[in-house]
């Protein structure tokens, strides 16, 4: 039985749609459109789609390697300082990025805290890298994950993983036959949360590996340039980006999230 | 659920609710941070009862509000073609006028680890250089710069703005950034300077009322055009016409 909804959940509803879809609305229909092939086939352009896709990517692996460990054991592991461990690892969340890109110079900058002996014993350093560039977009998405993954870990059913321990199950493999199967759909949404998130970086990035073309200039930095001069192309760029972050978020809303 | 929707109501029109006090809301270019703000205590002082708002970002993006309609009573902008681009538009009341220059400079982090000691030392492809990105003025400057002593320098970052030039110098990231004179003067306790000779002119720093200010935003704009200001203004390290 279904009843008519109540106006006063609708209308507020309403209003939270316009005012969140109306910019994109609005982005579209400035789109320059008979120039839009020109501008986007651009080479400096196509470069800053590739490694916008290269970094995202790089960087959701990262979070789902890294932080699927760390999901389970804030969900499944009694520590003293859980809820403060929590809490720190969920900082970069609520971290202005740029804020967030700094801390990351002091850190692994080539006279950071551990930077600095990356620098001296690998040569390694990060900053005006690709690899810089994963890392600042890994550090401001991953908690996105964490936090989507460990709720769902929460929630799932211990008895699933107590009985698999009982038949005989180490606890690796209960975590790799049992829990991770039953989250697996959190596991999807947290990826493409983290993914979306990792795409649309901007302060991090700008503030830890710079704005070098070809190797740090994602999309977003490539549209705030853009933004400064050429505002056409910065509309063009945007373009890309809503349109591909719609279509993998809708697509993976039918196929794995809502099942 | 009706008493948030209150709740958030009441606190949107206190946020909006305005003071009696006239107020003279100024969009300045970012490089005007410090000394524009002294400005304003300076002329809220001799003007009580007057409040000046200062808003400060890339002056490109400012004329892409004043552009697009934001409220803004005097613009100060970097360079002469972003002011153009608002006055062509017919956002300005009177004519612009020129009241600061800026030039480029040399900064280094304090020990100067790569022994930098002038401009052409940038040509080196193993030295870690920091400009603007050539969207934004401070980076057109800089190539123009280059150019004109026929050097070939491939920065290893171009950064948005001239701040985040002088945070990777001081952070000893870069061996050297290009940034204006009157930056690496606000820094000069946390990066080093190797001036350039001979100096070259790489701005010139315009000011207008815009339409529908009120009589006070032509005041201010006096103000900075008067001796008072010329002093704060040569004080933070800009040249003047």
């Amino acid at each position: 039985m279904t009843r008519r909804p109540p106006l006063v959940l609708v209308a507020p509803a309403a209003a939270a749609v316009a005012f969140l879809v109306l910019p994109g609305v609005a982005l579209v229909q400035r789109a320059p459109w008979s120039s839009l092939h020109d501008l986007l086939t651009e080479s400096a352009v196509a470069d800053a789609m590739r490694l916008s896709l290269v970094v995202s990517l790089a960087a959701t692996a990262v979070a789902v390697a890294l932080g699927l460990p760390l999901a389970w054991l804030l969900a499944r592991v009694d520590f003293p300082g859980r809820a403060l461990l929590r809490a720190l690892v969920l900082l970069p969340m609520v971290l202005p990025p740029v804020v967030g890109g700094t801390a990351l110079l002091f850190a692994l900058g080539r006279r950071g805290l551990v930077g600095q002996w990356l620098d001296r014993w690998f040569g390694l350093t990060l900053p005006f890298s690709t690899t810089g560039a994963i890392v600042a977009a890994t550090f401001v998405a991953m908690p996105f994950f964490v936090l989507t993954v460990e709720a769902a870990i929460r929630q799932s059913d211990p008895g699933l993983e107590d009985a698999a321990a009982t038949l005989g199950a180490t606890p690796l493999t209960t975590f790799r036959r049992v829990t991770v199967p039953l989250v697996a759909p959190s596991i999807a949404a947290g990826a493409a949360l983290t993914w979306a998130r990792a795409l649309g970086e901007f302060g991090a990035t700008v503030a830890f590996a710079g704005n070098v073309p070809g190797r740090t200039q994602t999309l977003p930095l490539a549209t705030f340039l853009a933004l400064e001069s050429r505002p056409e192309e910065a509309i063009a760029l945007s373009l890309v980006l809503l349109a591909v972050s719609l279509a993998v978020l809708v697509s993976l809303r039918r196929h794995w999230i809502l099942r | 659920m009706t008493r948030i929707l209150l709740a958030t109501v009441a606190l949107l029109a206190a946020a909006c609710s305005s003071t009696s006090k006239p107020t003279v809301r100024v969009l300045a270019a970012s490089s005007l941070t410090d000394v524009y703000a002294q400005l304003a205590s300076e002329f809220e002082e001799a003007h009580p009862g007057v409040d000046v708002e200062l808003q400060f970002a890339g002056s490109s993006q400012l004329a892409s509000l004043v552009v697009e309609g934001a409220p803004g009573d005097v613009f100060a902008s970097a360079d002469l073609v972003t002011m153009a681009r608002v006055v062509d538009r017919g956002e300005a009341r009177v004519d612009p006028e020129v009241f600061a220059t800026n030039s480029l400079t040399l900064v280094v982090p304090t020990d100067n680890p790569a022994g930098v000691t002038g401009l052409d030392d940038l040509a080196d492809r193993d030295l870690l250089v920091a400009q603007c990105a050539v969207e934004v003025p401070c980076g057109s400057a800089a190539s123009a710069l280059f150019a004109s002593r026929d050097l070939v320098v491939e920065a290893d970052s171009l950064e948005p703005n001239v701040r985040a030039v002088l945070t990777k110098v001081e952070l000893g990231e870069v061996d050297v950034g290009v940034v204006y004179s009157t930056d690496a003067l606000a820094a000069a306790d946390r990066v080093a300077e190797v001036p350039l000779d001979p100096q070259r002119v790489a701005n010139e720093y315009a000011i207008v009322t815009l339409d529908g200010a009120p009589a006070e935003a032509d005041e201010f704009v006096a103000f900075v055009l008067s001796a008072a200001g010329r002093a704060a203004l040569a004080d933070h390290g800009f040249g003047l016409p």
